[in-house]
C-alpha cells in the first residue's frame, strides 16, 4: 500500500501535465474550428464528422495508431520526432478532447438568439467585435460545459498513455493488473478518478461563475487549476545528477523484475533511471531503435521471428548470435548477451487433464485439439510462432480466447480453457501442476532472454560495464521463483522486492 | 434641399432600389422615393410586402441588388457598413438587448463602439428621456417588463444622437396600453430631437396616428403615398382604402357604443 502511494505524486504530476497539455492543445484547435464551423455549414459537417469519427476509435487504439504515424513522419523529416511517450499521448488525447468542445461550441453559437445578433449588427459592431463582445460571452457557459466533459474524458483516457510509454496514473493500473496487485489498481483508479472529480468541480464552478457573471469566482477557480498544473510542472523539473536512462519493459512480471534489476545496476553506476513499463512486444523493439528507451530485455525468438521474419530451425545459441549480428548491422542495437534462461512459449495443460487424455506432446494435442478450448496471451494468436505450430501440427482448436497473462492461468485453472500458451519461465507452471507439452517438430524457436541496448548507448562503455554482470547469471529456476513471488495471489512481492531477492540469490556485486 | 442643421435629421433618397433574394423572390421592386429631412414616415403593408427589406437596406443589414440609397445626399455604400450603422438609430420588434450586459451597458454600447468610456451621465439622461428610473441602469434586461425593454431599445438607438431613426415594427410585441404610451413617447422624441424617422408597421392605425406621411407597400412596390388625413379621406387609392377601412370602422363602432346608440 505504502509503495503504491509513494508512486502516486510523481505519476500524478505526469498525469496532470499530460492532461492539461492535451486539453489546451484540444482547445487551441477546437476554438478556431468552432468559429469557422459556426459560420459555414459545410465546414461544420466536416469538422463535427471528423471529431465524431475520432470519438468512435477506442482511446487505446488511437494512442497505438500514433506510433506508426509518428514513425512515418519522423522518417520523412529524417528522424528526431519521438514516436513514443509524451508526443503521441498528447496528440491522441487532444484529438479526443475535440468533440465535446467543438460540438458544444457550434451548437451554442447556432442557438444564440437571432435578435441579439441582429442588434449587434444594427448598433454597428464589426464581425470581430460581435464575436468578442456578444457571441463569446453568450456561448461561454455552453462551451465551458463542453470543456468540462473534455477534461474528464482526457483525464480518464490519459491512464492509457502508459501503453505508449508515457508515465501516468495508468502505470499503477496496468502494473497492478498484470501482477494481480489489486492495491496498485485501486490506488491508480482512485487517484485518476479523484483528479477528474476535482478538475470537474473547479471547471463547474468556473462555468457557473460565467453564467452568474461573477468574474472573481471564475478567475479563482481557473487560478487554482493553473496553480495545480504549475505545481506538477515544478515537481517535474529535472533534478541534478547523472545522465538519464529510460528502461523499457513489456507488460508482465518477469519484465518488471528484470527492468528493476537493470535499474538497480545503473543507479549504482550513477545513472538516473526511469521506467517505461507495459510496452507492447511490437512497440518495444522499435522504441529501442529510435532511442525512446535505452535498454530492455527481449527474447531471441521474438526478434528472430517478428523482426527478422525467420522460421524456427537452428539451436538457441545460433539464434542469439543471429539476432546479435542482425541488430547491430541493421539498427546499431547492441545485444549485450543472454541472461541465462529461456522464456519460450510452452503449450501447457492441467496435469491431471493431460494424463487422462494421454497428451504429452503437440502431436498428441493436435489430434484432440478440435474438442479443446485454447487460452492465450493477448498477442500469441497473431504471432508467427502460432502459424508455425498450426502448419507443423495442423492444430485447430474448438475456440481460442486471448487473456492478459494472469487471467490466462486463471482461465486454465477454472477449466474455462483446456490448453494455454504458457511461458516456460513462469512460476505458476509448477505451482498449478501444469503439464508442459513437448515440441517434437521444433516449431517454436528458442527464446533466450537477451539484454538489448539502444543505438545511443551501444558504445557506452560505462553502461555496458554496469550491465555486463547480469549476462549469463540468471538460471531458470530462480527466475520462476522470482516471477511467482510477484504473480501469486497471497503474500505478493513487488517487482522491486523480487528483483532485490533475485540479486541476492545470484550474489550480484553491488555497484563498483 | 435645405441645409441640415445639427438637430434636424437628414433626408433619405431611394433611387430604383431593388432586392431580389438568392431564392429568386423579388422583395423590393424598383422603389424610388424621397423621405424629407425631419419627417416621420410610416411604411405600411402586409407581411411579405417588402417593407422590412426596404428599411433594412437603409442601414445595409440587407444589401440591394439594384439601385441606390443616399442619406443626406451621401450614398450609403460610401462608408463601411459598421461605421454607417453607428450613425443610425435602429429599433426592431424583437429588441435584441444584450442579455449579458446591464441595461446601462446596453444603452451605452454604441458610445463604447466609438471608443467613449465614461457614459454614466449620458445613460442617466437617456433613461430620463424614455421615462425609466435611474436605478434600472444596473439591472439585467431579463429583469425588465416587455415595455421597459423596448424603451431601453429606443434609448440604445438614441444614445449615439442619430439624425435618422429606423424602426421595424417597434411596438409589435407590446400590449395595447404600453404600445400607445411608447408610441406617443417616440413621436414626442422625434419632434424634440428633430429626427428623421422611418417606421415599418403592419398596423394602419398606428401609422395614421403617429406618422406625417404614410406609404403603403404591396408586392415590393409603393402603391400609396399620402398624409394620414388624405388616407382617411380616400385619396390613398384602392389598396390604402382597404387598410384604412378597418381602423376607421372600429373607431366608428366605438364612437357609437360611447354615445349609447
Amino acid at each position: 500500500m505504502n509503495e503504491a502511494l509513494a508512486r502516486v505524486p510523481g505519476l500524478l504530476a505526469q498525469h496532470v501535465l499530460l492532461s492539461a497539455a492535451a486539453l489546451l492543445l484540444g482547445l487551441a484547435i477546437a476554438l478556431p474550428l468552432t468559429i469557422w464551423s459556426a459560420r459555414n455549414q459545410a465546414v461544420a459537417r466536416v469538422t463535427l464528422g471528423f471529431a465524431s469519427l475520432v470519438q468512435t476509435i477506442p482511446a487505446l487504439a488511437l494512442l497505438a495508431l500514433f506510433y506508426p504515424v509518428l514513425l512515418f513522419f519522423s522518417g520523412l523529416v529524417g528522424g528526431g520526432i519521438p514516436a513514443l511517450g509524451f508526443l503521441p499521448s498528447l496528440l491522441a488525447l487532444a484529438l479526443y478532447a475535440l468533440l465535446p468542445i467543438l460540438r458544444n461550441g457550434v451548437t451554442g453559437l447556432a442557438n444564440l438568439d437571432p435578435a441579439v445578433l441582429q442588434a449587434a449588427d444594427g448598433v454597428g459592431m464589426t464581425a470581430r467585435q460581435k464575436l468578442w463582445m456578444v457571441e463569446a460571452p453568450l456561448v461561454a457557459p455552453v462551451l465551458m460545459a463542453g470543456i468540462r466533459t473534455a477534461a474528464v474524458w482526457t483525464i480518464g483516457a490519459a491512464t492509457l498513455s502508459t501503453t505508449v510509454g508515457q508515465p501516468s496514473l495508468g502505470d499503477l493500473i496496468f502494473a497492478g493488473l498484470q501482477t494481480q496487485n489489486w492495491t496498485l489498481v485501486v490506488v491508480g483508479c482512485l487517484a485518476s478518478a479523484a483528479l477528474a472529480m476535482v478538475v470537474d468541480a473547479l471547471l463547474g464552478l468556473a462555468e457557473r461563475s460565467i453564467a452568474a457573471r461573477r468574474k472573481g469566482r471564475f478567475w479563482t477557480s481557473i487560478g487554482v487549476l493553473v496553480a495545480g498544473v504549475l505545481l506538477a510542472l515544478v515537481s517535474m523539473l529535472p533534478g541534478s545528477g547523472g545522465k538519464h536512462v529510460v528502461i523499457g519493459a513489456k507488460g508482465f512480471s518477469e519484465q518488471y523484475i528484470l527492468a528493476r534489476m537493470i535499474g538497480h545496476r545503473l543507479e549504482a553506476a550513477g545513472y538516473r533511471v526511469s521506467y517505461r513499463e507495459g510496452l507492447g512486444s511490437a512497440v518495444v523493439f522499435n522504441a529501442l531503435t529510435s532511442n525512446d528507451i535505452d535498454v530492455y530485455v527481449d527474447y531471441s525468438g521474438t526478434i528472430w521471428t517478428n523482426e527478422m521474419g525467420r522460421k524456427a530451425g537452428p539451436g538457441r545459441a545460433q539464434i542469439v548470435n543471429g539476432v546479435a549480428q542482425w541488430a547491430m548491422r541493421t539498427h546499431h542495437v547492441r545485444l549485450l548477451g543472454a541472461l541465462g534462461f529461456e522464456n519460450t512459449y510452452a503449450f501447457a495443460m492441467r496435469g491431471d487433464d493431460a494424463k487422462r487424455r494421454g497428451i504429452t506432446s503437440l502431436t498428441d494435442l493436435a489430434r484432440q485439439a478440435p474438442q479443446l478450448n485454447f487460452g492465450t496471451d493477448l498477442e500469441f494468436l497473431d504471432r508467427p510462432e502460432w502459424k508455425q505450430v498450426q502448419q507443423a501440427y495442423g492444430m485447430h482448436f474448438r475456440s481460442a480466447h486471448p487473456y492478459t497473462p494472469s487471467f490466462m492461468y486463471r482461465a486454465l485453472a477454472s477449466k474455462r480453457v483446456d490448453v494455454i500458451s504458457a511461458f516456460s519461465s513462469d512460476g505458476r507452471i509448477a505451482k498449478q501442476h501444469l503439464k508442459v507439452l513437448t515440441d517434437p517438430k521444433h516449431a517454436i524457436p528458442g527464446y533466450d532472454a537477451i539484454l538489448m541496448v539502444s543505438p545511443d548507448h551501444a558504445d557506452d562503455a560505462k553502461m555496458i560495464a554496469a550491465l555486463k554482470p547480469l549476462v549469463g547469471r540468471i538460471p531458470i529456476g530462480l527466475m520462476r521463483q522470482a516471477n511467482y513471488m510477484v504473480d501469486r495471489s497471497t503474500d505478493k512481492k513487488s517487482p522491486d522486492a523480487a528483483a532485490r531477492w533475485l540479486e541476492h540469490q545470484i550474489r550480484l556485486p553491488q555497484g563498483k | 434641399m435645405p441645409a441640415q442643421s445639427h438637430s434636424a435629421g437628414p433626408s433619405v433618397t431611394f433611387d430604383t432600389v431593388t432586392k431580389r433574394y438568392a431564392n429568386g423572390t423579388l422583395a423590393v421592386d424598383g422603389v424610388s422615393l424621397e423621405v424629407a429631412a425631419g419627417s416621420f414616415v410610416a411604411l405600411v403593408g402586409t407581411s411579405g410586402s417588402g417593407k422590412s427589406t426596404l428599411l433594412k437596406m437603409v442601414n445595409r443589414l440587407v444589401e440591394p441588388t439594384g439601385g441606390s440609397i443616399a442619406i443626406g445626399g451621401e450614398p450609403v455604400d460610401q462608408v463601411p457598413a459598421h461605421l454607417l450603422r453607428r450613425r443610425i438609430g435602429y429599433v426592431f420588434q424583437n429588441i435584441g438587448l444584450f442579455p449579458h450586459l446591464t441595461v446601462g451597458e446596453n444603452i451605452a454600447i454604441g458610445l463604447r463602439l466609438r471608443g467613449e468610456k465614461h457614459n454614466d451621465a449620458r445613460v442617466a439622461e437617456l433613461l430620463d428621456l424614455i421615462e425609466l428610473p435611474d436605478d434600472v441602469a444596473g439591472r439585467r434586461p431579463d429583469a425588465l417588463s416587455g415595455g421597459q425593454r423596448q424603451r431601453v431599445g429606443v434609448a440604445r438607438a438614441l444614445a449615439i444622437k442619430p439624425g435618422l431613426m429606423l424602426m421595424d415594427e417597434p411596438f409589435g410585441a407590446l400590449d395595447p396600453v404600453t404600445r400607445d404610451t411608447l408610441g406617443h413617447a417616440v413621436r414626442r422624441l422625434h419632434g424634440t430631437l428633430g429626427l428623421t424617422t422611418i417606421m415599418v408597421t403592419h398596423d394602419m392605425a398606428e401609422a395614421l396616428l403617429f406618422a406625417d406621411r404614410v406609404l403603403v407597400m404591396q408586392h415590393g412596390r409603393i402603391v400609396a403615398d399620402a398624409t394620414p388625413h388624405e388616407m382617411l379621406s380616400g385619396a390613398g387609392g384602392e389598396a390604402a382604402d382597404a387598410l384604412v377601412a378597418v381602423p376607421r370602422e372600429q373607431a366608428h363602432a366605438l364612437a357609437k357604443i360611447e354615445a349609447g346608440e
